[in-house]
């Protein structure tokens, strides 16, 4: 490795979830509450589901798409909402943005507005994260590939997700180290997955795999 | 008594790491829950688990229970259902026995540096906030989407005064000047209730009821309480029977500051006798195994609650990966995502259906019953509760959005 290259530090997270106060009834009422509960709101409810749920299914959708969908039962808005490509945001405040363009413009055409059954509002809420150092370092692929097998899914959330959006890097952890190490290509095999599109485990299994092809070399 | 490191198999090393990691950073605090039972219910059960697992983190946490009379607790308890939505009416004087009560307790409790308040009974000690300082945390474990406005207009000034508040559901937030924080409470993989248990155990258990273990059993696992709607269970258990030769046991106990528990109890006696393929068995508070085999040798677990704060009953039968038809009020939506982890259903009707429909669909009822072990696995059991404490209490001195421990 060069020796001007950090090693890389496993980070792991854990959130804590605030309640907002606020709720909606109707998709009127999402859009205007979606204007102005803070970013960490909007990435609460986009993030939540695949974490909590990441053994369920492969494509999870947002908060707002399933209660959309299954709580006010517009099927067309929910697939609108649901079909945002989360990986192509840089910033969650152009993520907020096309959510709302997205229902603003349904609302425009649609007739009426329909209420959900009571107890069953659209609930915001938020988190707060609290960023922890594992033990794990890595100076090479080799234990690179071997730490992130060690480490818990929520620190490979925390470097796959949190780091880009969240706290607004831009970018993955993972790609940004394999950059400054010099792995060009697999920094971008990285950037190019789409993590959405996977549970936690298979996540994990894909980039180990890639990291396992570039140390062959 | 249950060591940390046991629950590493269970919920992974990395997690015992973590709440190890946590508890550094709350070294010299001292963490004084206070509540108004030390038997019976779900908080005085969560308490007495947690407690001494944060202990062994290294976390100064300690429990008080406040003393009452039985005028008290009859207050408290038109207190609880005002705030569940059910019309109550509490008088200025029994308001003033309230304040009585809690200012007497006040004057006796040594309070901690993070003194966390569990559920109305006791809210009034934060008057002593203003003499004393320390941090201030409400722990309102109950259902209060729909409070009585009146009960709650008299809470809020207290819950005002404090510096958060903890709620089990999102729908349980208000619009207050404090921060609201989410926790939803857990079950302990290792305590009698929920660990493994022999074939041998569960087969006696039912034998010794004479429930018929060839034939379906649905269950209902819970207080005598009007809220639990046990009423409602033996209507939709009649509708199943007509075409399904179902079994319904319906148990339960009761809590040392519930005075209703009886009365309950006698109108299920009334509604059930006659129907020997009913079960109505009231268990003293050492039960936990029975209620255990229970859930593990049922087919089908119901909880059909009218209101709930959280319904630890849901994820106590999920974990023993039981299929669960269970209403969708309170916490319980957040147990069961509707046909993935479970039933969620809103009528008698709507529940008896869903009985018919597992009863004779096995293999669907056992898909649910596995994505609901795996969803209390990752987001229910005691390691995830604890860590939620630790990070409250640290909450109260670090408010950024994200903090680097």
């Amino acid at each position: 490795m060069d020796s001007n290259v950090e090693a890389f530090r496993f980070n792991t997270k854990l959130d804590q979830t605030i309640l907002l106060g606020r709720k909606a009834r109707n998709v009127d009422e999402l859009l205007e509450c979606l204007k102005i509960v803070p970013e960490s709101s909007v990435y609460f409810h986009t993030h939540r589901f695949l974490q909590q749920h990441h053994y369920l299914s492969p494509e999870p959708p947002n908060d707002f798409a399933y209660w959309i969908t299954n709580v006010v039962n517009d099927v067309e808005l929910g697939e609108q909402v649901s079909s945002v490509d989360i990986v192509q945001f840089q910033s969650v405040s152009d993520l907020r943005d096309r959510f709302t363009e997205i229902i603003d413009a349904y609302l425009r055409s649609a007739g009426t507005i329909v209420d959900c059954p009571r107890g069953e509002e659209f609930h915001f809420m938020a988190s707060r994260t609290f960023v922890l150092a594992t033990p794990y370092t890595a100076c090479s692929l080799g234990e690179f590939k071997e730490n992130l097998q060690r480490v818990s899914t929520a620190s490979l959330y925390y470097h796959m997700f949190d780091a880009k959006l969240r706290l607004g890097k831009g970018e993955n952890d993972f790609s940004r180290w394999f950059e400054h190490l010099g792995e060009h290509t697999l920094a971008e095999e990285v950037t190019r997955l789409d993590p959405y599109t996977y549970t936690l485990e298979s996540l994990r299994n894909k980039i180990v795999r890639l990291v396992e092809e570039h140390d062959k070399h | 008594m249950t060591n940390i490191e046991e629950y590493s198999p269970i919920a992974g090393q990395a997690t015992i790491d973590e709440l190890f990691h946590l508890s550094n950073h709350l070294q010299g605090k001292v963490i004084q829950n206070i509540n108004s039972t030390p038997v019976g219910g779900g908080v005085a059960e969560i308490l007495t688990r947690m407690i001494p697992l944060l202990r062994q983190l290294g976390v100064d946490a300690r429990w008080d229970v406040i003393k009452g009379n039985e005028r008290f607790f009859a207050i408290t308890k038109k207190f609880h259902n005002a705030l569940h939505g059910i019309p109550a009416e509490i008088t200025d004087d029994e308001l003033d026995c309230f304040l009585a009560v809690n200012r007497e307790n006040a004057e006796e409790i040594a309070f901690g540096d993070i003194v966390f308040v569990h559920d109305p009974q006791p809210i009034a000690l934060v008057e002593k906030r203003k003499a004393l300082g320390k941090n201030w945390i409400w722990r309102c474990h109950i259902d209060f989407s729909r409070p009585d406005k009146k009960a709650w207009r008299f809470l809020e000034k207290y819950v005002k005064l404090y510096d958060a508040a903890v709620f089990s559901a999102p729908a349980f937030a208000r619009r207050l000047p404090i921060e609201q924080v989410l926790v939803s409470p857990s079950i302990d993989p290792l305590s009698d209730k929920n660990k493994e248990l022999p074939e041998e155990t569960i087969n006696s258990v039912f034998e010794g009821f004479g429930i018929d273990r060839s034939r379906p059993v649905v269950t209902q696992v819970s207080r005598f309480d009007y809220l639990k709607d046990p009423i409602g269970v033996i209507k939709a258990y009649r509708i199943a029977k007509k075409h399904e030769d179902i079994q319904l046991v319906l148990a339960g106990g009761g809590a040392t500051d519930d005075p209703e528990g009886p009365i309950v109890m006698e109108q299920v006696r009334n509604e059930a006798e006659k129907d020997k393929d009913i079960f109505v068995l009231f268990l003293p508070p050492a039960s936990d195994i029975e209620i255990n085999a229970l859930q593990r040798g049922s087919t089908l677990v119901l909880q059909k609650s009218l209101r709930e704060g959280f319904g630890l009953t849901v994820a106590e039968a999920l974990w023993k990966s039981k299929p669960v038809i269970a209403s969708a009020v309170g916490g319980i939506p957040l147990q069961i995502a509707h046909k993935y982890s479970g039933i969620l259903t809103h009528s008698i009707e709507g529940t008896a259906y869903w009985i018919k429909q597992l009863v004779n669909e096995p293999a669907y009822a056992r898909t649910l019953g596995i994505n609901g072990r795996e969803h209390i696995r990752h987001n229910f059991l005691i390691t995830r509760h604890i860590r939620d404490y630790l990070l409250l209490f640290l909450s109260l001195f670090h408010k950024d959005p994200v903090v680097y421990m």
